[in-house]
């Protein structure tokens, strides 16, 4: 009697297969025509995106060329002498500033991120609440960063003065909850299962984090804080409120000495009326551009290199 | 639906042991128990996933636990390492003792239950990192005095891998094949020296032969460590289990509400060849699930 079913059943779903398969013929035109349209749209998108960005490349390019060079990294900057002036300060400013921000967003931000995905109860509603702040706090216009800077660091209760110290701790507020939010991704994106493990084996909650889970998470992590950390290189305007647009031409000497940071000096030269200085910014641009994609290009090959296949 | 009668009360659970009567068991009246469950459930919230379970588990057998999907088996089998804890909302009522110490007593840490009540997972689970480092992880973390690499090398013994993986300890374990990842993790769980090994499901990711390697390995640690197995597979249950705990899916009368029960639970050979349930016959012979 079951092998009548079972012959039954195979024929049924043989008769099934088949019905399926009948028709090999072209979809109607209408059809094809929208698909067209659509990918020609989706087309449109991509190229007006890259065209912005090409437009950017191109003029920096036209009008620093031939000021590029490698005297732009020896000399310091000048208020007076365009032809001999160069960034040297500024990016050894962005270098302490940026050491900085790295230096206070990443325990900070990843220990927030640690709490958030495996301490903190999802399910209650402060923790929604804290969830959707960062988000919103990612989202805020870093001038407000700035003003919180100049108030409570640059003044206020820490009062630092006009120093890189205040910049970095600046940009560290502003890119912290970045570094959060890739950070939540990275433990989030280390399955279950691990830390079943090892809990299985009888380690406690810490060790399975900081054994199993953090390791896991690094790369993402890494990547996260590299583009948090691109963001802060290119940042002016917190910058200008805290010190950075003070016209310096001496190179810092540590986190508590006066600063000023690549792209404020771009827009410094930019300012000045001579031709030679605009030259000179375009350069100076052209410097960012290439440690934005170095940096960039860094955390690409650094994702792909640990990422974590499971 | 009631439960019907084949289901063993608490009162009756000793009596189970001796009314039996496989010749391969005659010593089976002196067996000493690791679990005693009493009328255990287990809820998500308030909804319930197993309810009464009364079951004993004995010292070096086999315990394997079938059923259809969604009748608890791997909820019942996560209380007994209390690896329910981590479901925030799982709650766990009745009495469940390990060596006579109530496992869910005030006093108990789960991590201390875990060093002693090891798992064996679904899905191979190893760590994202070396061989040897997979197996040390468990012994350094709980502070194991000895030569590391003998610790090591005897538990891929004990796990029947070593011969396979000697030449490349230190390479990482994702790239041994899915069945020598599920003996890894069985190394992993004895290198920590446990008392009990629970396994839920370890094969159903795994091909025939990988299946077999598994259950041979099982018969080999029997000897020295108490197995409790949960399996969809009731060749498997019949091949390498002593005794069988059949569990069913209930429903309320609307269908809201759904859980496991248990319906018999025996001797392997005699679920297998003369259950007392009817519906356990239907299960086994292939009538649902």
């Amino acid at each position: 009697m079951n092998n009548r079913v079972t012959s039954e059943r195979t024929r049924l779903a043989v008769a099934g297969a088949r019905s399926g398969a009948v028709s090999l013929d072209r979809q109607p035109t209408g059809e094809i025509v929208r698909g067209r349209i659509f990918w020609a749209l989706l087309l449109l998108a991509i190229c007006i995106a890259l065209l912005g960005l090409a437009l950017v490349l191109v003029d920096a390019i036209l009008d620093g060329r031939q000021r590029f060079g490698l005297d732009l990294f020896t000399q310091k900057s000048s208020s007076f002498l365009p032809e001999s002036a160069g960034f040297q300060n500024a990016i050894l400013g962005t270098l302490w500033v940026i050491g900085g921000v790295i230096l206070f967003c990443v325990p900070i931000g990843v220990g927030a991120a640690i709490y958030l995905e495996e301490y903190a109860a999802k399910e209650r509603w402060w923790s929604r609440l804290i969830e959707v702040n960062i988000q919103n706090l990612a989202a805020v216009p870093s001038i407000v960063y700035g003003i919180l800077g100049l108030a409570f660091f640059v003044r206020g209760p820490f009062g630092l003065g006009r120093v890189a110290l205040a910049g970095s701790l600046t940009l560290a507020l502003l890119v912290l909850p970045t570094v959060i939010i890739a950070g939540r991704e990275a433990i989030r994106a280390v399955p279950p299962s691990i830390r079943e493990g090892s809990l299985a084996l009888g380690a406690t909650q810490w060790q399975t984090i900081w054994h199993q889970v953090l390791p896991a998470a690094v790369p993402g992590v890494v990547t996260g804080v590299i583009l948090a950390v691109s963001r802060a290189i290119g940042e002016t305007a917190p910058l200008l409120l805290v010190g950075a647009a003070t016209f310096v031409t001496y190179n810092p000497s540590g986190p508590m000495s006066g600063y000023t940071v690549l792209p404020v000096q771009i827009f410094n030269y930019f300012t000045r009326p001579q031709d030679e200085f605009f030259a000179l910014a375009a350069a100076g641009v052209l410097v960012m551009l290439v440690v934005l994609l170095a940096m960039n290009s860094f955390a690409i090959w650094l994702r792909n290199r640990y990422e974590q296949k499971w | 639906m009631s439960t019907g009668d084949g289901v063993p009360g608490p009162g009756d659970t000793p009596g189970l042991a001796i009314h039996t009567e496989v010749p391969k068991h005659e010593h089976i009246g002196s067996k000493e128990t690791v679990f005693e469950l009493k009328d255990l459930s287990v809820f998500y919230g308030d909804t319930p996933a197993v309810r009464n379970v009364s079951m004993d588990i004995f010292k070096n057998d086999i315990t394997a636990l079938i059923g259809p999907s969604g009748c608890g088996k791997s909820t019942l089998i996560r209380c007994l390492n209390r690896m329910n804890d981590l479901i925030p909302t799982a709650k766990v009522t009745g009495q469940l003792l390990y060596h006579g110490e109530d496992l869910y007593g005030g006093n108990v840490d789960p991590v201390q239950v875990r060093k002693l009540i090891g798992m064996v997972f679904q899905k191979p689970n190893p760590f994202p990192k070396s061989i040897y480092d997979n197996i040390a992880f468990g012994p350094r973390t709980l502070g194991m005095q000895g030569d590391m690499d003998d610790i090591v090398e005897k538990a891929l013994r004990d796990a029947a891998l070593w011969d396979e993986v000697k030449d490349r300890l230190h390479s990482n374990a994702y790239g041994m094949s899915g069945g020598q990842q599920q003996r890894l993790c069985i190394a992993r769980c004895i290198a920590v020296q446990p008392d009990v090994i629970l396994m839920d499901e370890p094969c159903s990711a795994l091909d025939p032969i990988s299946t077999g390697k598994i259950e041979d390995l099982m018969l080999d640690l029997k000897e020295r460590y108490s197995i409790v197995i949960v399996t969809h597979n009731m060749q498997q249950a019949a091949r390498v289990s002593d005794r069988t705990a059949f569990l069913i899916v209930e429903l309320t009368a609307d269908e809201k509400d759904r859980w496991g029960e248990i319906v018999e639970y025996d001797e392997t050979e005699k679920i297998f060849t003369n259950p007392s349930d009817e519906r356990t016959e239907a299960y086994i012979s292939g009538r649902f699930g």
